[in-house]
């Protein structure tokens, strides 16, 4: 690690800048920057791949199956609305 | 993950359904019902209102089905509906949580500020001074954490659970969640960043190696 560069973005702030990032939405200059910092500070780096691994947690947080009881609700919904149509 | 275009087979099962087709309906509850109950979910406050919304929805659709015009996705278009009587009928309970912007300020920092060495230390202003620690990869997808992530979700404020639960629970595009929750681009951005930000600090103790 190298002394701070005074227009080097600081942790604090690029912990702020990873959802722009992960997005696509920051401004080449400010991704830039990110990239630079990322390349030596392994810390930021752990922080963005947490919050990678916080949104694929959060994918597998699904997959709960229905009652049979709701299926035949909903068939009953569906019978009843075909024969109105 | 979509982005407003139609998955495969989309077109046909709406085809499908307009003409009456029972499979085909079974093939949409397949696909959404469960997502439905989770968009339902982050609006009312209980899991028996949440699945009356929803079967209130699923009428909707079928009287809807023959208007859709497939400008969104068939799911964003379906999320709204769900979203649209979930919104109504918590405010009809005035258990209301209405959307709000504005409930949380933006440009507070979403890191602990005391993790980072002030901004007139001598040699590393605004760097990690408690940084975070690699977490356990084995550990990130077993039953305990995904549980513990959904108690997460649960503890946020409105607008920032329904963002995290349209884009990183649902896998739902940027647009679909401004479509279904009537939010600007920016708006849904700085949710999700405050979001995953605090679902990842109430991940983080119990992910730490050393924990």
């Amino acid at each position: 690690m190298s002394s701070r560069v005074p227009d080097q973005p600081t942790c604090r702030e690029i912990v702020e800048l990873v959802t722009d990032y992960l997005e696509g939405r920051l401004p080449i200059e400010a991704r830039t920057r990110l990239e630079q910092h990322l390349v030596y500070c392994d810390w930021c780096r752990v922080y963005l791949e947490q919050i990678r691994q916080t949104i694929r947690v959060a994918g597998s947080v699904s997959e709960e199956s229905f009652s049979s009881q709701t299926r035949e609700e909903l068939v009953r919904l569906f019978r009843n609305w075909k024969g109105k149509k | 993950m979509t982005s407003g275009t139609s998955q495969p087979g989309e077109q046909e099962l709406v085809a499908a359904l307009r003409q009456g087709d029972e499979p085909a309906f079974l093939a949409l509850v397949r696909r959404f019902h469960s997502s439905m109950l989770r968009v339902a979910r982050v609006f009312v406050n209980s899991d028996a209102v949440a699945e009356e919304v929803v079967q209130e929805a699923w009428l909707a659709v079928l009287e809807g089905i023959g208007a859709f015009e497939g400008r969104a996705s068939l799911r964003s278009w379906m999320f709204s509906i769900v979203a649209n009587r979930a919104r109504s009928r918590a405010v009809r309970e005035a258990r209301s949580e209405p959307f709000s912007s504005f409930e949380d300020p933006e440009g507070e920092p979403t890191v602990d500020p005391a993790r980072f060495h002030p901004p007139d230390h001598p040699r590393w202003p605004g760097h990690w001074c408690s940084p975070p620690e690699r977490w356990a990869e084995e550990q990130l997808l077993v039953h305990e954490t995904v549980e513990l992530t959904k108690s997460a979700i649960d503890t946020l404020p409105p607008a920032q659970r329904q963002v995290i639960v349209l884009r990183d629970v649902e896998g739902c595009s940027p647009e679909e969640v401004c479509e279904t929750l009537g939010v600007s681009d920016g708006n849904q951005r700085v949710l999700l960043h405050r979001a995953r930000a605090k679902v990842r600090a109430m991940l983080e103790p119990h992910l730490r190696r050393t924990a």
